[in-house]
């Protein structure tokens, strides 16, 4: 427990740092937080309304909350990725448990996907879209994909140590990523038999969103399997990224 | 013996000093092709076995690369030995690098918060060392500026005033003595003799037998990984300054 209470204050000391680094110098300040999910949703549905509107109800809400889940991904991936190696100055100096860095910044990118959830209730009042009760079980796909991507970011973040080039290969691979996770389109509009549809049925993102968008914004009680294959892909994320790092870390020393 | 608070046995180190630092998945693959990835292993520190008492100051002394910088590491625990095992009794607090944990893009208020919890302080007892720590640093009204506009001289300060706001059990120093100009040199040395005072243990590094002679009573000489003399500390530095 004291250690619990140690290095909370020291994560929420590293994320705040974060945040005032963030929007030091600009004017709207943390509103752009929430205007930014806004204004990349604004332009996504301008772009793909013409191709996909037929097929999808509230468009606009379908795209925001599908970029909330990646977008809350992705930056906590790339920010985690050289967590280590910046933190490197501070590692050869300083006794702090490692694992802190990669897990601040999944926290700071969290936070600021609650900013996102603002703007995605702002939109859901413009649209006149419906609430229920249900809503509050969102909260659980957050939580798991939160610890599916703790587990990510320690994997990510002890082999960028040995290895700068996954830096290259993770921009490649989340794009990869992006566009075989149903944010834009709807995995129906696949069909079943294609190849690309498994592939799209078996990445874990797709669970995610589609538990969060059936809570948040249809209304629906989630299933037994979602519940189900969201928890285990957290844990045996949690589990490998947590074994790997702790197995590493003690070398991390020796290369930075 | 209970008043043990440092045991280091049988403690060795070991280096993988490859030629060059391999960053990338291109250069590693390069290399084993031209056969130019050398792993040449490299004894820092080699079966160093002591134990240190409490209230006792020592020095440790040799030369550049002796491995006196890999011993305080991993006394305060940030480096792990190959082999051996390093046992500690109580809280350590190393003066190893002063402000490494500042951000240069926030006030020297918010690093102060900042680096107390790298130190692993708590909020409470920041927020009652505060006015403290500001006083010492004599920065004043830079407290709220960024710390990238600090001439070095107030980094240090800063720093100095964080890094010794506790008296701790086991202090490390690693020639960061004094820092700033003159009249604050005078007061950073106060500090640690004041931090020194009573049961602390302290470990010191420095390169000015003077100053070892000065603060500690017992010497460790490391010699290429070795320790080449452990005793009182005029006899060590004696053997030290005439071997070299």
């Amino acid at each position: 427990m004291d250690e619990i209470s140690k290095y909370g204050f020291l994560l929420m000391n590293l994320t705040s740092r974060d945040f005032v680094v963030k929007y030091r110098r600009s004017i709207l300040g943390i509103i752009w937080s929430v205007l930014n999910p806004i204004l990349m949703m604004l332009l996504l549905n301008a772009v793909f309304s013409h191709i996909f509107r037929g097929d999808i109800d509230n468009f606009p809400l379908y795209l925001l909350s599908g970029q909330l889940i990646f977008n809350f991904f992705s930056d906590a991936t790339s920010s985690a990725l050289f967590s280590i190696v910046e933190a490197a100055s501070l590692i050869k100096k300083v006794y702090v448990p490692k694992y802190i860095f990669p897990t601040e910044k999944v926290i700071f990118a969290f936070v600021n996907t609650v900013f996102t959830l603002i703007a995605l209730i702002l939109i859901m009042i413009i649209t006149c879209a419906r609430f229920s009760a249900v809503m509050f079980l969102a909260i659980i796909p957050l939580i798991l994909l939160f610890i599916f991507t703790v587990g990510v970011s320690l994997l990510l973040s002890s082999f960028s140590v040995f290895l700068h080039d996954i830096k290259h290969l993770h921009s490649v691979v989340l794009t990869a990523w992006l566009y075989i996770t149903p944010i834009f389109y709807s995995e129906k509009m696949l069909g079943e038999t294609s190849w690309i549809y498994l592939i799209v049925r078996v990445n874990p993102l797709t669970w995610y969103i589609t538990y969060f968008r059936d809570t948040m914004i249809y209304g629906a009680m989630p299933t037994v399997t979602q519940n189900l294959v969201c928890a285990g892909y957290a844990i045996g994320s949690f589990v490998l990224g947590a074994a790997v790092f702790k197995k590493l870390q003690d070398r991390f020393i020796l290369y930075l | 013996m209970d008043d043990i608070v440092i045991e280091c046995k049988e403690v060795s180190c070991v280096f993988n000093m490859s030629t060059e630092k391999v960053d990338s998945l291109k250069e590693y693959v390069l290399k084993i092709i031209k056969r130019e990835l050398m792993f040449k292993e490299f004894l820092a520190l080699d079966d160093i076995t002591f134990s240190v008492r409490k209230g006792e100051t020592v020095g440790i002394i040799g030369l550049n690369g002796a491995g006196k910088s890999t011993l305080l590491k991993i006394i305060a625990g940030i480096l792990k030995p190959t082999k051996g095992a390093v046992t500690i009794k109580g809280s350590v607090s190393p003066l190893i690098e002063l402000g490494a944990g500042f951000d240069s893009e926030l006030t020297g208020r918010e690093n102060i918060y900042l680096n107390g919890a790298l130190l692993g302080y708590s909020k409470e007892f920041l927020n009652n060392v505060y006015d403290q720590i500001v006083e010492f640093s004599e920065l004043g009204n830079f407290i709220d500026v960024p710390v990238k506009n600090y001439s070095s001289g107030m980094y240090a300060r800063l720093g100095f005033s964080i890094a010794t706001i506790v008296k701790p059990q086991i202090l490390i120093i690693d020639e960061v003595l004094a820092v700033g100009d003159f009249l604050f040199q005078e007061k950073c040395e106060k500090k640690i003799d004041e931090l020194m005072s009573g049961e602390t243990t302290v470990i010191m590094v420095s390169h000015s037998i003077e100053q070892i002679k000065r603060i500690c009573k017992r010497a460790i000489w490391l010699n290429n990984g070795r320790i080449a003399a452990d005793g009182d500390v005029t006899e060590v530095c004696e053997q030290y300054i005439h071997s070299v």
